[in-house]
């Protein structure tokens, strides 16, 4: 019983960044119907930013916060600079460019911070938290909770600001919009900011866990886009079910199932997810789309 | 001298990438007029709508207020007063009643004449206040177009474009929204060009009315005049 509560919220803690990870994605194919493959590689970016201003000196949650105004207002800028040209283009050359930019993250965190692996200062407790007579793993439950907090930030700004419903309804009614005069493409760059924010949160995160190096976030990504696509790709709620859910299942079933074991972990969540998909090919939380003449 | 239109449209032409929609088009909107811009399907009164506002590629002279909105997108028409309802209503359907709403009102500031307008669009429609938390996909057709013009409402704007707002109702549900833009014009002072493939009902509404036929204005006048005449009626209105 208490190894399998420790199993579940080890798991947990995994789909959280999975669920971080495909909420960003989820943020820019909701408005763009575009994946965008950067999305890993722009997070273990900042991350490294982080890293080195840890290294000049910055406190661990001074760099953080740093870091996360320089992850929003850098991808402001590269949606403009560098989206903004093709957005009319259609999604196949925006996928085009987003490849581009994955391998030019990658290329430049190689560059600058080399490929040897890099250890990230933790923020939260080497001691375990015992919770209910359970001891937890306190890394598990600070990315838990910062996960968590970090998306229901989120949320609320969508649910409960003027411009978070802007940019819910530019992302979904991008014509009907602008005719009220929400700049549309505009929505688009802080879609792009936010969707950085969310990924440098994880990458932050998970870098004392996995290691700081220009490969760090690839098998993330592959979770993520996985929870996204469970959770129904439209759906930001989805995202964070379906993140959830993908951790918790690999954990579980990689430790109680013999065979599968850590190797086939990526190979069995994927037969899960083509069998949901032939359930409810919108994922779970995909809406059918409501609508009368 | 008679003051200048509010709206003053001159040698308009709009294309889709290399095709050519409006092939230089005239027509003015003078101030608390209602008018009709009438023509058949592929007509062009789509694109002459949305060439006003800037959605699509124009060359020619749009002025509004005395502003040239040539060259501006449809941001900034919104900003400057003209309310576009779109053609098929752009409903918001996963969001709520109250959002799209709300939405009308983006490029506004000031909350408190927000709530007012709010007010008054109630006024006009009181059941939006009851289906506020409704989401707005679930309306019925004639419900969709009375929030699309709501919304419009909650821009305060000074000048109304609607494309077709008669498109698939009931004639019942035509009259009601006819009798409230002619309400909503009288009371509030907001001028309206309404395009229209129904022709009585635009032409009993509207003071003036330009007919449109591949992308040219063929025929215009004073609605009461071109209601009257047979020959017209015949060879433009089509009925
Ligand atoms: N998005 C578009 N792309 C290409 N051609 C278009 C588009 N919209 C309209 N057209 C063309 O422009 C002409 C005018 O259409 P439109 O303005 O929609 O007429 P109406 O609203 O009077 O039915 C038609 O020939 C139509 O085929
Ligand atoms: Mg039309």
């Amino acid at each position: 019983m208490q190894e399998l509560a420790q199993q579940v919220v080890s798991g947990l803690a995994s789909g959280s960044i999975y669920a971080s990870m495909a909420l960003a994605l989820v943020l820019i194919y909701r408005s763009m119907n575009v994946i965008n493959f950067a999305q890993g590689e722009m997070a273990m970016f900042t991350t490294f930013i982080a890293w080195q201003l840890v290294q000049q000196g910055l406190p661990l949650w001074a760099a953080f916060t740093a870091t996360i105004a320089v992850a929003f207002v850098g991808a402001v800028l590269l949606e403009r600079i560098v989206i903004r040209p093709v957005e009319r283009a259609g999604p196949l050359t925006i996928v085009i460019v987003t490849l581009g930019l994955l391998i030019t993250f990658n290329g430049l965190a190689g560059l600058f911070w080399g490929y040897v692996i890099k250890s990230f200062p933790s923020p939260f407790p080497a001691a375990p938290i015992n919770i209910g007579g359970v001891a937890f793993s306190s890394q598990d439950v600070g990315i838990i909770l910062v996960s968590l907090a970090s998306l229901g930030v989120i949320s609320l700004f969508f649910a409960k600001t003027k411009l978070g419903l802007a940019m819910r309804a530019a992302a979904l009614y991008p014509a009907a919009s602008q005719v009220l005069g929400i700049r549309v493409s505009w929505m688009l760059a802080l879609g792009w900011g936010l969707s950085a924010v969310v990924g440098a949160i994880s990458g932050m995160m998970v870098a004392p866990v996995v290691f700081l190096d220009p490969n760090m976030m690839q098998g993330i990504v592959v979770y993520a886009f996985a929870a996204a696509v469970l959770g129904g790709v439209e759906s930001p709620l989805g995202a964070v079910v379906g993140g959830l859910i993908l951790g918790v299942l690999l954990n579980l079933l990689g430790t109680y199932v013999e065979f599968v074991g850590t190797d086939l972990r990526l190979a069995v969540a994927f037969a899960i997810i083509v069998a949901v998909l032939l359930i409810r090919p919108a994922g779970l939380f995909g809406r059918v789309s409501v609508a009368r003449v | 001298m008679a003051a200048a239109p509010l709206l003053e449209v001159s040698d308009l032409h709009a294309s889709y990438g290399e095709i050519e929609a409006l092939h230089g088009i005239a027509l003015g909107v003078e101030r608390g007029a209602i008018v009709a811009l009438l023509g058949a399907n592929g007509a062009g009164k789509t694109s002459t709508l949305r060439a006003i506002t800037g959605v699509v590629k124009t060359k020619g002279t749009v002025r509004f207020g005395g502003n040239a909105l040539n060259g501006h997108g449809p941001e900034d028409a919104a900003r400057l007063g003209i309310a576009h309802v779109p053609e098929g209503r752009g409903t918001m359907g996963a969001l709520t009643v109250w959002e799209n709403l709300m939405l009308g009102a983006y490029t506004r500031r000031d909350r408190k004449r927000v709530l007012g307008s709010y007010e008054r669009v109630v006024g006009y429609f009181p059941w939006l206040a009851e289906r506020k938390k409704q989401l707005a996909g679930t309306l019925s057709g004639g419900e969709q177009q009375m929030l699309a013009i709501a919304r419009g409402l909650m821009m305060e704007p000074q000048l109304m474009l609607l494309d077709e707002p008669s498109l698939g109702l009931a004639p019942i549900v035509v009259r009601e929204i006819f009798a409230l833009l002619k309400t909503i014009n009288a009371r509030d002072g907001v001028s309206i060009l309404v395009a229209e493939q129904n022709t009585t009902v635009a032409l009993e509404a509207a003071t003036h009315a330009y007919v449109l036929e591949t992308g040219r204005i063929v025929v215009s006048g004073e609605s009461q005049a071109l209601l009257r005449d047979d020959g017209i009626r015949r060879s433009y209105l089509g009925y």
